[in-house]
């Protein structure tokens, strides 16, 4: 018999609906699975009782012939940045530890009305600082994947979301949700052989999302193929009024809309993006997708982002600045930590309870926040950056008049050794050369495995769309998973 | 531009951070190799460019004045570190 937990959401939800297995018998195996992977350190919290919860539901909806949601008897695994009614959500912080939400974010709500099951909650990076899943207060999450040399070193899963991207590939769940803010989905994708889409700023609330930097913060899907991608954004996707920055848009069918004919689309190809020095693996990953692209019809053709090479200061200005704002809610009044010293005042409280509870990398990107926006510097710093965002988002404008889509590498390495990066805030920070800048013009942009590197490690190729089209930058996912055939699987060890 | 351990322990201050000595010092050279890398973006001319306020177009919308929620005392109190009679509670502010 097939391992259920092999199956991708698409079959799972075909096989329910056909009545090849119950939706319990999914949940029990994907329960079992996170279970025996305490190695990997994917979760913060595991709710294998949320999961059969929604599977019984599912079953008995079917067995009564009610109409069924369109997750019926899918388990997925939740982000730790969603709040979850009743189920602790903490950032991956300590002062965060033991908050228990009394409300449900609108995405994840989303998702269990389409009768989705919670496994649990993913690890990540704290607050979602940080591009290896080292930053997290409750440990590392380790990569599936080992390097083909016989040694057995503990490999980063990418990040923020490095406990979906390493749940995914080790088949904990099928599909998770996850977050982008500079690359937060993509990125991790990439490391671990996985698809994971950022849509359009503004398709998803972010409402009961424990904010980061809110120009950029958007959720998204992670899961093994480009149709699964399609299927949960679907139901991620839509208007909330609770979300200021929501936009008012019907969901397009993405999932019935997919093609990987692309005949009549041309694919620009970014000069910026191949600087002296790249990664020559990674370059001819790249060379290999745009041969793919032909092959499925598109045109090629060079483009100009000629202000690519400040997109990366300008993120680590504006990122902090906005992440300085939102964690000010962090006072140990309300919700969180508290450290309170004996004889402290109301200030001393404040300070003592942040310096508890917030972890090197956060009270980094607070205190430059706060730098970059005080008084004497914020026209320098703030200022500038948003003026040269604004550049980098026409530099997109004036390229998609010659090209629908566009081609680039997703990270400019395959995944490195945890502890590799850690002692070099900067050098960690240049991993996200290739998806900040779509990031910060609020495009959609995803991650799809093209094949493995010579140390047996997956590298991705990342396609970036015009605002509000995530069907062509789907299609052109899909046209790229159809030929690139990856199949490639992490060896079981943990 | 370069920032010394006295900006640090202001910059700490501001943000609410409280650090040890040792830890202002640790952050001196952090802190300065991020904002000098970041000071790149001054070469960039942006003569005529209007800061960017909104990466979609979108407009603001307006909704019916009408209480939507509330009633929620308990909810809103339910994570709080100290509350006493439906109040957050705080060290004594004025003496």
């Amino acid at each position: 018999m097939t391992d259920l937990t092999d199956l991708t959401v698409a079959e799972i939800r075909d096989g329910f609906r056909a009545g090849d297995f119950s939706a319990r018998e999914v949940a029990e195996g994907f329960n079992a699975n996170v279970a025996a992977a305490k190695a990997l350190n994917a979760f913060i919290v595991e709710t294998p009782e949320k999961a059969l919860e929604a599977a019984d539901a599912a079953d008995k909806a079917k067995a009564s012939g009610e109409t069924l949601g369109q997750l019926a008897g899918v388990p997925i695994g939740m982000k730790d940045l969603f709040c979850t009614q009743g189920v602790q959500t903490t950032a991956a912080s300590h002062m965060l530890e033991g908050f228990v939400p009394t409300y449900e974010s609108t995405v994840s709500g989303k998702l269990w009305a389409a009768g989705a099951g919670m496994l649990g909650k993913l690890n990540l990076d704290q607050f979602a600082m940080g591009s290896s899943n080292e930053t997290s207060y409750f440990g590392d999450v380790i990569s599936p994947w080992r390097r083909n040399d016989g040694g057995n070193a503990s490999l980063a899963p990418g990040g923020s979301s490095g406990g979906s991207s390493s749940a995914i590939s080790a088949r904990l769940c099928p599909a998770a949700t996850g977050t982008d803010t500079g690359g937060s989905i993509r990125q991790p994708a990439a490391f671990t052989g996985i698809s994971g889409i950022k849509p359009t700023y503004g398709r998803c609330s972010r409402w009961g999302v424990v904010a980061f930097a809110s120009s950029l913060d958007q959720a998204g899907p992670m899961a093994r193929t480009v149709r699964d991608n399609a299927i949960l954004l679907e139901v991620m996707s839509g208007f909330d009024p609770k979300d200021s920055t929501s936009l008012d848009l019907a969901v397009p069918q993405w999932e019935a809309n997919l093609s990987s004919d692309l005949k009549g689309k041309k694919v620009g190809i970014p000069k910026e993006y191949r600087p002296d020095g790249l990664n020559a693996e990674i370059s001819a990953m790249w060379d290999r997708g745009i041969e793919w692209l032909k092959d499925a019809g598109a045109e090629v053709v060079e483009v100009s982002l000629p202000h690519t090479k400040y997109a990366l200061p300008t993120y680590y200005i504006i990122a902090p600045a906005e992440a300085s704002s939102n964690l000010a809610r962090y006072d140990g009044v309300r919700y969180g930590q508290r450290d309170l010293p004996d004889g402290a005042g109301l200030q001393d409280m404040y300070a003592a309870t942040r310096a508890l509870g917030f972890g090197p990398e956060v009270k980094r990107r607070i205190m430059v926040g706060t730098y970059v926006l005080s008084a004497g510097f914020y026209d320098a710093y703030y200022t500038q950056a948003q003026k040269v965002r604004a550049l980098i988002a026409r530099d997109f404008e004036q390229a998609f008049e010659k090209c629908d889509l566009m081609l680039t590498p997703t990270a400019p390495s395959a995944s490195f050794a945890l502890g590799e990066k850690q002692a070099d805030p900067l050098a960690m920070y240049l991993n996200d050369v290739f998806t900040v800048p779509a990031s910060l013009a609020g495009l959609p942009a995803m991650a799809v495995p093209g094949g493995l590197d010579s140390a047996g490690l997956p590298i991705g190729l990342q396609i970036i769309g015009k605002a509000l089209d995530e069907q062509t930058v789907l299609n052109a996912a899909l046209a790229i998973e159809e030929r690139a055939g990856f199949s490639a699987r992490p060896d079981k060890w943990w | 531009m370069s920032i010394d351990l006295q900006t640090v322990k202001k910059i700490a201050s501001l943000s609410r951070i409280s650090v040890t000595d040792a830890e202002a010092e640790a952050m001196v050279p952090e802190l300065n190799n991020i904002l000098g890398w970041v000071e790149q973006l001054g070469e960039v001319d942006v003569t005529g460019v209007q800061p960017m306020t909104a990466v979609i177009p979108n407009h603001q919308r307006l909704r019916d004045d009408v209480v939507t929620d509330g009633d929620v005392r308990d909810k809103v109190l339910a994570n709080a570190p100290q509350a006493e009679h439906g109040f957050f509670a705080v060290p004594k502010v004025i003496e």
